[in-house]
């Protein structure tokens, strides 16, 4: 079992409050994620499950055991840092025995780990270099396959792609996806990258100021955003927040969002609750609709934009059409040559994945 | 191809004329370089010149007024007598037990020094704990000291640690005095090394003295040569304090050296002088060439990354 458990933990700096009361419980081959920009405490909380901070309230319990009080080493715990932190004087073989050697393997074993960390990570011909003679991604190897023969009970990762190249960065995102299928360990990964947390996580902590603002698997945090700022931080280009009138015809709930230069367009089909629409009826929200949620009006589509395209920017499988709605600028992803600048376009709204959110709060409206 | 080169060069067009004067005038440049390169280079050597050539001349042929001409005939008489039997005022030694007690005194304290400035340095940037810039600046502060300024608290720390005037009573003044120069070249060497690397190997499960000697001191090569370079020259060169806290028989190589020089019964023997003086400068001349490769990448590396 290895499982982990931060329950209310914080971190003062002084008077500082750098996190706030966090809690988090994920279970054994859970892939945690905590995402959120610089500053926002993630690394900090890495740093407090590896020993290397100091916990200032609440507990954290691997497997089970509390660990506040154990230094690094008697946590059961490996961790990937963010500059490799290979020991530069030291042979890649030298690297990834080291801690071994610290515990007092028998050299046999050591031998024995190395080589099955270093077939599994197809670096056997490296072992003999320096780390100063590998790639970037070849040391990233190196110091996962450090992190292996522990054999912990928990990997720590410390945003360990972010120092390589775009490229590259995608070959090693599916290869620590593959390793974690492979070992079925349970993994926490620290990430500014959202694509990261999508694609590797099983659970995602989007993180602000020292709060855990969502807690739930990539996809629900995707398509059910806790808050405003969960919904603009996950998802390229982030979802488009409307603010918008909310009525109730007909016991439905029905967003009215003005258009520049038309007649405020009417969205019904939206997904709360009868109790949430009889609170908001008549209150200004937020709408927060994803730009692949939009796609050209059909005959029977029943949910309609009328609007004005302003920009269009290709990318190749789709394009960006950037247009006015609500007093904000929208982003539409559409089929390639879908729509042109400066036309007016009709565009259909899957108005079933709509998310309302509070205007004063922020918060999402259930 | 012979009537092709003599069309070539008799048909000078004027841009061809330009080139040579070009090539004409980066000559002479280099030549003005060159020339005033080695004319500073023969300056500066000129005074090694004349020790070594005085230390190899008779003593007559010197009084006789060849000063910095090439000896009539070489002898290494004047090296030996320097050696092994000048007199320095009390005894007629040479300089033989003085170099061997500056030895004794500069390989331990330029160790301890080196040493000690290690791990104060990766203390201050690894393990820092309140305070430990203060105690930085106080350290650094110990680099502008000037070495009359701590005579006399010396002499009394001595005196109560009943080491006045002995070899290991400098060994310590000179390792004390060291500490605050090679904190400061420790300190900024580890500052360029990445604290993670001290996280990883902490989670490795290695300790304060595992980590600074499997991880840090490895590293740290550049600036162990520098900091062995900078207290070898700085304590075998000193004066001051061999001239202080050592008399008589425990004096360092300097100290000797000044009696020799000073003390003169009948004719001074320049040659002599000379050849003491040049044996006195030896081993930092041997320490430089040997490792002088290291003290200026080691310099480097800590001046740019510090």
């Amino acid at each position: 079992m290895s499982t982990l458990e931060i329950d209310r933990a914080r971190k003062l700096y002084g008077e500082l409050e750098v996190l706030k009361e966090v809690s988090i419980s994920i279970g054994t081959g859970d892939f945690l994620v905590l995402l959120g920009p610089s500053g926002c405490g993630k690394s900090t909380l890495l740093n407090m499950i590896a020993g290397l901070e100091e916990i200032s309230g609440g507990e954290i319990r691997i497997a089970g055991k509390v660990v506040n009080d154990l230094s690094p080493k008697d946590r059961d715990i490996a961790m990937v840092f963010q500059s490799y932190a290979l020991y530069p004087t030291m042979t890649v073989r030298q690297n990834i025995e080291f801690g071994m050697k610290i515990r007092g393997v028998p050299q046999a074993e050591r031998d024995k780990a190395v080589k099955t960390a270093a077939d599994l990570l197809q670096m056997t011909h490296l072992l003999n270099r320096k780390p100063s003679q590998l790639s970037g991604g070849q040391r990233q190897r190196v110091a996962m396959g450090r992190a292996i023969v522990r054999q912990p009970k928990l990997f720590l990762f410390d945003e360990p792609l972010s120092n390589l190249d775009a490229k590259l960065r995608v070959d090693m995102r599916t290869e620590i996806k593959r390793l974690h299928a492979r070992l079925g360990t349970t993994i926490v990964y620290v990430t500014h990258d959202q694509i990261e947390a999508m694609t590797l996580a099983t659970r995602v902590a989007v993180m602000k100021d020292g709060v855990v603002q969502h807690l739930d698997d990539p996809q629900s945090v995707y398509d059910r955003p806790a808050n405003v700022y969960v919904a603009k931080f996950v998802g390229s280009p982030s979802m488009n927040i409307i603010p918008a009138k909310l009525e109730v015809k007909e016991g439905r709930a029905v967003a009215v969002i003005d258009i520049p230069g038309a007649a405020p367009t009417e969205l019904a089909g939206i997904p709360v609750s009868s109790q949430a629409a009889a609170k908001y009826a008549g209150r200004r929200v937020l709408v927060g609709i994803r730009p692949e949620l939009f796609s050209l009006a059909g005959a029977q589509s029943a949910q309609k934009l009328s609007v004005n395209i302003d920009v269009v920017e290709p990318t190749g499988p789709d394009t960006l059409a950037l247009f006015q709605a609500g007093g904000v600028e929208v982003t539409a992803r559409v089929p390639p040559r879908a729509v042109a600048a400066r036309t007016p376009a009709t565009l259909a709204v899957d108005t079933a994945k709509i998310v309302l959110f509070d205007a004063e709060t922020e918060q999402r409206i259930d | 191809m012979a009537t092709n080169a003599a069309s070539l060069a008799t048909s000078s067009t004027p841009l061809a004329t330009n080139a040579r004067s070009f090539r004409r005038q980066h000559r002479i440049g280099r030549a003005v370089i060159y020339g005033s390169l080695f004319f500073m280079a023969a300056f500066y050597l000129m005074p090694l010149w004349v020790m070594i050539t005085t230390s190899v001349k008779h003593l007559d042929e010197i009084y006789a007024g060849s000063f910095i001409g090439l000896p009539q005939q070489i002898s290494f008489d004047a090296w030996r007598t320097a050696w092994s039997e000048a007199c320095n005022g009390t005894a007629c030694k040479g300089l033989k037990p003085y170099f061997i007690n500056s030895l004794l005194l500069t390989i331990p304290a330029v160790i301890m020094s080196t040493g000690i400035g290690a791990i104060n340095g990766y203390v201050i940037t690894k393990w820092r704990f309140p305070g430990s810039n203060v105690i930085f600046g106080l350290l650094l502060f110990g680099c502008f000291l000037p070495f009359q300024a701590v005579i006399l608290p010396m002499a009394q720390t001595l005196g109560i640690l009943g080491l006045a005037g002995s070899l290991p009573g400098l060994v310590l003044v000179h390792t004390v005095y060291g500490i605050a120069f090679t904190t400061l070249f420790f300190r900024n060497y580890f500052v360029s090394i990445p604290d993670e690397l001290v996280r990883a190997a902490k989670i490795d499960g290695a300790g304060f003295i595992r980590i600074f000697v499997s991880i840090m001191l490895p590293a740290a090569l550049p600036i162990i040569v520098v900091s062995c370079i900078w207290q070898f020259t700085q304590i075998w060169n000193d004066y001051l304090f061999g001239a202080s806290f050592t008399a008589g028989e425990n004096a360092p190589i300097t100290v000797a050296l000044n009696n020799i020089v000073n003390v003169s019964m009948g004719r001074k023997e320049y040659n002599v002088d000379m050849a003491a003086a040049m044996i006195a400068a030896l081993p930092t001349l041997f320490v430089y060439v040997v490792a002088g490769r290291y003290f200026v990448r080691g310099l480097t590396a800590g001046a740019v990354k510090g």
